[in-house]
């Protein structure tokens, strides 16, 4: 092992680490967890030259601030970011995402912002190391599950990390695509709602308000009326579903969310859309369109192979 | 028996074994998740069974909505074998500090302190399911005189351990939460313990759970 660390200077919004995600505990009331942008967790990985099923730091709005202390490795950030590196001379140098970067002992990386979207990640050649909890490095801060004790990242503490290989720089460029309509699948109380009310959703802007985390998005717009009944027996959700409580705001769950729930089922969001549906800023607008399974299913390969074939790209 | 099936989503399965909410109905939710448990078919990610439902989740890479529940429909499922559950007794203590909603139980169900939690004690608990929050129970049904809504407006943080009744069910609060059930005692008990690596959740569904009462000095040693 090395004794390469960071030690965390500013903990920024929302930083753990992140990794696919852990499954097969929905039914005692954990969360599926995980990047919340795959495409973006899986970059981060290769361009750092790590497994894909490594783990990474993710960020929201205002990244981590680390001070570096070891030799030198090869470090990556992914998602729209605003960063830089900041050297012991005070000298900054300008450094891009999706681009590899040689720090040094003494290197400071202060990850300023996320810019129009959420969420980034920072992945470091050889990863961190830390353990696996049930099979994952995922962080669900609510069940103190997860590597680093559960918990965020928070200042003065050190980030351990294994030893780094031998390294060429790389490079991809990307930026993430716009989509303009979130696709959703019809939910199981799809029929709950009035005609009208179905015919705005899917026609009409909706707004993501302040009240948004990896546990789920408030949105606002035309409010949802429930002919049938807003509240159901509770029972199992999953990412993606968006269920409308009696105030007719829709909320849409996030990887994080509360794994049993009562509040009617207006749809569920595809899982070719997730990583952009979960980038959306507050203040956004978002619109929905209303696609089949099959669809759903086709879109999803295709977002498959457009992934595999970005990471393809990097040698 | 599952009544219905149906996709929620693309990556996840609904199965709906009917409008009931009963020890039956839930008796055949478990038997589903424990077989589906035990058969690891491949692509599966997450079973969730709740009261009169059972939500499947699965890796769109490796299965379909219309395989899967092709595999599902085709399990077979023995009614008669008698499922492996444990008996938990679990401590709780009712003084006033902890039983934050007692005064809202005794004006609305209009009977004393002392009736309620006798009648809420004298009864042995089914775990219909756990979640919403880690390891928290949902355990019915409770005696029929002791039921009410939920609060009006919910707390924004129910302190751990707390236990809650609403309509036929109890639970116990296993973190610190928002929440709006009538909170009547509070647990000294970890009812899910995150260092825990093997059994994290004391309590499982299809479980059978009895509260015994303790005092507020028991109450304060309980961890020590």
């Amino acid at each position: 092992m090395s004794k390469d660390y960071f030690l965390v200077i500013r903990g920024g919004v929302n930083s753990t680490f992140q990794d696919f995600g852990r499954e097969n505990l929905y039914h005692i009331g954990i969360p599926f967890s995980g990047a919340m942008d795959k495409r973006n967790y899986l970059i981060a990985n290769k361009l750092a030259g790590n497994l894909t099923t490594d783990a990474v730091i993710e960020f929201a709005f205002q990244g981590p601030c680390l001070k570096y202390f070891g030799n030198k490795r090869n470090i990556v950030v992914t998602g729209n970011v605003n960063f830089k590196v900041i050297k012991e001379d005070y000298s900054e140098i300008q450094v891009k995402n999706y681009k590899t970067i040689e720090i040094d002992n003494g290197d400071v990386i202060d990850i300023l912002n996320t810019k129009n979207s959420v969420y980034g990640y920072l992945s470091s050649n050889g990863g961190f190391d830390i353990n696996e909890v049930w099979g994952s490095y995922s962080t669900t801060t609510r069940a103190f599950v997860g590597p680093n004790g559960g918990k965020k990242l928070t200042e003065n503490q050190k980030i351990f990390l294994k030893k780094s290989e031998k390294f060429s720089n790389r490079l991809l460029i990307y930026s993430d695509t716009k989509i303009e309509f979130i696709r959703v699948i019809e939910g199981t109380n799809f029929n709950y709602f009035s005609e009208e009310s179905i015919k705005n959703f899917f026609s009409k802007d909706y707004f993501v308000t302040n009240l948004a985390d990896r546990m789920g998005m408030r949105l606002e717009g035309q409010k949802l009326k429930n002919l049938k009944n807003t509240n159901i027996r509770s029972e199992g959700l999953v990412k993606g579903t968006i269920q409308v409580p009696a105030d007719g705001n829709p909320i849409i769950l996030l990887s994080d969310h509360g794994t049993i729930g009562g509040y009617p089922k207006l749809g569920v969001v595809i899982s070719a859309d997730y990583d952009r549906l979960v980038q959306i800023p507050p203040g956004s607008k978002i619109r929905f369109e209303k696609v089949k399974l099959k669809d759903a299913e086709n879109l999803y390969k295709l977002y498959n192979m457009e992934t595999n074939n970005i990471l393809n790209k990097i040698l | 028996m599952i009544k219905n099936i149906v996709n929620l989503g693309d990556a996840s399965i609904y199965c709906d074994f009917g409008n009931e909410v009963n020890k039956k109905t839930n008796s055949h939710v478990i038997k589903y998740f424990k077989i589906l448990q035990v058969k690891k078919i491949k692509g599966i990610i997450n079973i969730t069974p709740s009261y009169n439902k059972l939500i499947v989740t699965f890796n769109l890479n490796q299965i379909n909505f219309k395989d899967l529940k092709k595999k599902i429909l085709n399990l077979k499922i023995d009614y008669t074998e008698k499922p492996i559950t444990k008996k938990i007794k679990i401590p709780i203590c009712c003084d006033n500090e902890y039983a934050l909603d007692i005064e809202r139980l005794k004006n609305k169900l209009n009977m004393t302190k002392k009736e309620i939690i006798t009648l809420f004690l004298n009864k042995t608990y089914y775990c219909y399911m756990t979640g919403f929050i880690a390891g928290m129970p949902f355990l019915g049904d409770i005696n029929k005189s002791i039921r009410l809504n939920r609060l009006e407006t919910p707390r924004v943080k129910v302190p751990q351990g707390s236990v809650g009744l609403t309509e036929q069910f109890c639970n116990i609060y296993t973190f610190e939460s928002p929440g709006g059930w009538n909170i009547v005692g509070r647990t000294p008990s970890k009812i899910f313990d995150p260092s825990n690596l093997n059994t994290p959740n004391l309590i499982s569904p299809g479980d059978e759970v009895i509260f015994y009462e303790i005092n507020k000095i028991k109450y304060l040693k309980f961890n020590e």
